[in-house]
């Protein structure tokens, strides 16, 4: 097991890696805390390209629910012990093709509640007034047993 | 007849022809390479990939449990050769959107089996709809509904964006 779980991380850490998941490593990703949120980091790998010249739509929407999940860990109370979340629906709108460059998501909690948890993700590249595709994500949330 | 092979149906030419064009397909695709994404196999309207279990695809390495995102990937490639097929020749498309069902969880360590069929092509539009199982078609994983769009004619829209 890795020192430092990817909740604990999350919470705890200015930034880092997101190492501990290794689907996550495949996708090469980091995070960082920022103005309030979690921004989340899918460097530009050749690993990534789906059509020619653009990201496969799969990454970018692994990188939304990872970035959703962040989301949601941040908005729990610290003191509360981490649920684990299992996706439900995931929805993504792609709105523009994913250039071969670096790939950024943040997620938004649109409501927490005790059972399920709604998120919008969105990701962009160069520019986050142009993102590049959103995810509509709803968690279930499964408390660990007191 | 010097050639002792039966003759080939045109089915079954056709058939031949679609496969290798799909083998081909998907040894360009890098990160269909990278999560192990293959094909499986096609017939009236509908065409499957296989993902083999792979430690990379795991998000939770306590359980060996597979990322909800991998499968997202193996149904959005599925889904997106299934109205490649539909088109019936090769044509810019890209995903408008995607949505799925994450009906359980898959086992421990599974290889995944992604069906897409698209179910109504319009001038521009693709409308598919899909199903992932682990094992047992019929206890599926998940489910997934999504629409592509063509650019007819648009050589040299690959890349840019589109929309």
């Amino acid at each position: 097991m890795s020192p430092i779980g990817f909740g604990a991380a999350l919470r705890e850490l200015p930034g880092g890696r997101l190492d501990m998941v290794p689907y996550a490593r495949l996708l090469d990703l980091s995070f960082e805390q920022s103005g309030g949120e979690i921004r989340l980091r899918m460097p530009y790998a050749e690993r990534l390209v789906g059509a020619p010249g653009r990201l496969h739509g799969g990454a970018i929407a692994g990188l939304l629910e990872i970035a959703g999940m962040a989301a949601v860990i941040r908005a729990l109370p610290e003191d509360e012990r981490l649920p684990r979340l299992r996706p439900v629906t995931v929805t993504v709108d792609y709105l523009r093709a994913g250039q071969t460059i670096d790939t950024w998501a943040a997620g938004e909690v649109t409501r927490l509640g005790r059972r399920v948890v709604n998120v919008i993700s969105r990701a962009w590249q160069a520019d986050r007034a142009r993102p590049i595709a959103s995810a509509h994500l709803n968690f279930l949330v499964d408390w660990p047993e007191a | 007849m010097s050639d002792e092979r039966p003759p080939e149906t045109p089915e079954a030419r056709a058939l031949r022809r679609q496969k290798r064009f799909l083998d081909n397909f998907l040894a360009n695709v890098p990160h269909m390479k990278e999560l192990g994404i293959a094909f499986h196999g096609m017939g009236e309207g509908w065409v499957e990939l296989v993902m083999p279990f792979s430690e990379t695809q795991v998000a939770d390495p306590a359980y060996g449990i597979i990322a909800s995102g991998a499968i997202f990937t193996l149904m959005d490639s599925v889904c997106g050769m299934a109205s490649m097929l539909a088109r019936g020749r090769l044509e810019p498309n890209a995903t408008i959107d995607l949505r799925v069902d994450y009906l359980r969880s898959p086992r421990p360590q599974a290889t995944v089996i992604g069906r897409g069929e698209c179910y109504r092509m319009t001038r521009q539009i693709a409308f598919v709809r899909g199903v992932a199982h682990d094992g047992d078609p019929d206890k599926p994983i998940a489910h997934v509904a999504g629409t592509f769009v063509f650019t007819p004619g648009g050589a040299g829209v690959v890349g840019s964006s589109i929309i």
